[in-house]
């Protein structure tokens, strides 16, 4: 395309260039202004909504309970000596890295397989598999909550029907923490699968056939061809997802409400029932500040890989 | 096997090597099917018995003895008295305009924003684009604390306009993104030819860029749409009245009082307020697919 335009470029040149220069300055001139105008309305959501109250959620957590008198660090002191907290900690990561792992084992399996399917079938597949990211989770969470329920449960009665015993998924503190996880890999495992499916599909073809007339087998293929080729879009993937189950708010708050025995909080969860259920809003702050590091440090790799995948595809 | 796989060997060779691709092949397809039919049920099982249960009598619910995944005797009446209810039509309503007012004001934002970011060059305008995908990695949950307290400080809680107002952290990030990675994707000669022809940046942007970026438009729109009708966070910290609640905490917590749930009118509210995006989704779902590979492809 390059080459074209250049070519193109220069041929009107003698005949329009007076007029054409000129107007072209005008455009110059103006354009600054009139793009810092077209990206204003962003700049104040980005600023006003975000940055600022990031920025505040730091002063907040230092303000005892009245927010009358500021006292330093004393609400991370108190956080991370509190036992309550110590097990919101060790939860979220337990059930961040464990259900991204789910998630993306489930998720590339299914693409995998989706792959493989004529092209014709694939869609209506894709369109089956996909059905729980786009139901919003509140509300399939409640569905869950239903099937999880202690007398009524709709599991439980097929696995009795197998000669298993009931499971107690929302009682037990081990369980409860197992629930929690499949319904987020029930929720997020389509994504995942949705994004690998496009990047298999990426894949040229020929490397296979390739491989497959240097004797390859099924395995090396994956191992030498596709896992390099997705290497990117798999980290990208995880990290964002990393990002958002680290965060998640509404799975925990349906179908445990960070019970039994505040055993399944996670900090976002913790964070809403310290802040505004029992109203102590600058610890409450404090307690979703502690997800800030861990954020940050995934950002940056996620925003590596986005800048190392644009250059690629430059 | 490698030694008979080079393409110059005779005939027989060949033939054999192709009769034990194909069964590999089957074999992979079965594979393939059977998993796909697994993963399928476990997909649509939760929503399937969210339907079951629905239209189910209080009675066939409450009765512990046949099958759960059984109906017996089908009937409409929890649909019928879920939409009877004057508070549910009322969330169904705040959603509506809620979720209205969002996109509208999303896409203005975005778009405008994602235009000037993907063709003038100016100052500061590298950093802008970063800034919009690192505020797209920053979680709600870290956030609804202090807007918590600026909401209140504009006396906005309790009302679905201050959910106007912080919705947009949740969709104009993306939104911009991916709209940046669609209008750079199209070809510079357009622009010159409009430039050429005395079109200003407005006109470019109305006649050319969104008629031609019209699918990432339209990607961008339902995600806008899909992320303001399930956002939960926010109205779960700011909403405690009722008549203000948008569907999702509606459904969660006025449907659920007491010790004896309603199991069947609350599976049938989550199902209704589960359609629209299950419907936009069903209509547009190479759009949908496309605005959620976009994001990571494009970038």
């Amino acid at each position: 395309m390059a080459p074209d335009s250049s070519a193109a470029v220069p041929a009107p040149r003698p005949a329009a260039a007076r007029a054409e220069s000129s107007a072209m300055k005008r455009f110059a001139r103006r354009r600054s202004t009139i793009a810092f105008l077209m990206t204003l309305p962003l700049i104040l959501v980005i600023g006003g909504l975000v940055a600022w109250p990031a920025g505040y959620a730091i002063y907040l957590s230092m303000l005892n309970r009245r927010q009358t008198a500021f006292i330093g660090l004393e609400n991370f002191d108190i956080l991370l000596e509190n036992e309550t907290f110590q097990s919101v900690i060790w939860q979220s990561c337990f059930f961040a890295i464990t259900a991204v792992l789910l998630k993306a084992l489930v998720g590339f399996w299914l693409a995998h397989m989706l792959h493989h399917v004529p092209a014709r079938g694939q869609k209506m597949w894709r369109g089956m598999l996909l059905v729980p990211w786009v139901i919003p989770p509140a509300l399939s969470t409640l569905g869950w909550w239903w099937m999880f329920d202690p007398s009524y449960s709709s599991i439980n009665y097929l696995i009795n029907a197998i000669g298993f015993p009931s499971v107690p998924w929302l009682g037990e503190p081990w369980w409860a923490r197992i629930s929690v996880i499949i319904v987020n890999v029930w929720y997020g495992a389509p994504f995942f699968m949705i994004m690998y499916l496009a990047a298999l599909k990426s894949v040229p073809d020929q490397l296979y056939e390739a491989a497959a007339i240097d004797g390859a087998t099924g395995w090396q293929g994956l191992r030498h061809i596709t896992l390099p080729m997705m290497q990117n879009i798999i980290s990208i993937t995880v990290l964002f997802s990393l990002i958002v189950t680290f965060a998640n708010y509404d799975i925990v708050r349906v179908l445990t409400n960070g019970g039994p025995r505040d055993l399944t909080q996670v900090f976002a969860s913790y964070a809403f029932q310290v802040g505004v259920l029992s109203g102590n809003i600058p610890r409450g702050a404090a307690v979703s500040l502690f997800m800030f590091p861990l954020l940050a440090i995934i950002a940056f790799f996620v925003l590596r890989g986005v800048n190392k995948r644009t250059k690629e595809m430059a | 096997m490698s030694a008979t796989a080079r393409p110059s060997e005779m005939v027989p060779g060949l033939g054999r090597r192709v009769g034990s691709l194909r069964s590999e092949r089957r074999w992979a397809l079965w594979t393939a099917y059977i998993s796909l039919i697994i993963a399928a049920i476990v997909m649509l099982a939760p929503p399937l018995y969210m339907l079951l249960t629905s239209i189910k009598t209080s009675a066939e619910i409450a009765n512990l003895e046949g099958n759960p995944w059984l109906v017996l005797a089908p009937t409409w009446e929890n649909y019928a008295a879920i939409i009877g209810n004057p508070m549910f039509r009322g969330f169904f309503y705040n959603s509506i305009i809620l979720t209205v007012c969002v996109v509208v004001i999303t896409m203005v934002i975005s778009v405008l924003a994602a235009f000037a970011l993907a063709r003038m060059k100016f100052f500061g305008s590298q950093v802008l684009a970063t800034g919009v995908f690192l505020t797209y990695l920053v979680p709600d949950t870290l956030l609804f604390i202090p807007l918590y307290q600026i909401v209140g400080g504009l006396g906005l809680l309790n009302s679905i306009w201050g959910l106007v107002l912080v919705y947009p952290t949740l969709t104009v990030p993306f939104c911009t993104w991916i709209m940046i990675g669609y209008f750079a994707s199209i070809p510079k000669e357009l622009d010159e030819a409009a430039l050429i022809d005395g079109a200003n940046w407005m006109q470019m942007l109305t006649k050319i860029f969104i008629p031609v970026a019209l699918p990432g438009i339209i990607a961008a729109t339902i995600f806008a749409f899909t992320v303001s009708w399930a956002a939960f966070v926010y109205p779960t910290a700011f909403i405690t009245r009722p008549d203000e609640m948008p569907l999702t905490i509606g459904v969660v917590s006025q449907l659920i009082r007491g010790d004896t749930f309603a199991w069947g009118q609350l599976m049938a509210g989550a199902l209704i307020a589960a359609l629209p995006p299950v419907v936009v989704y069903a209509f547009l779902m190479d759009y949908y697919i496309a605005g959620l590979t976009a994001g990571a492809t494009k970038g």
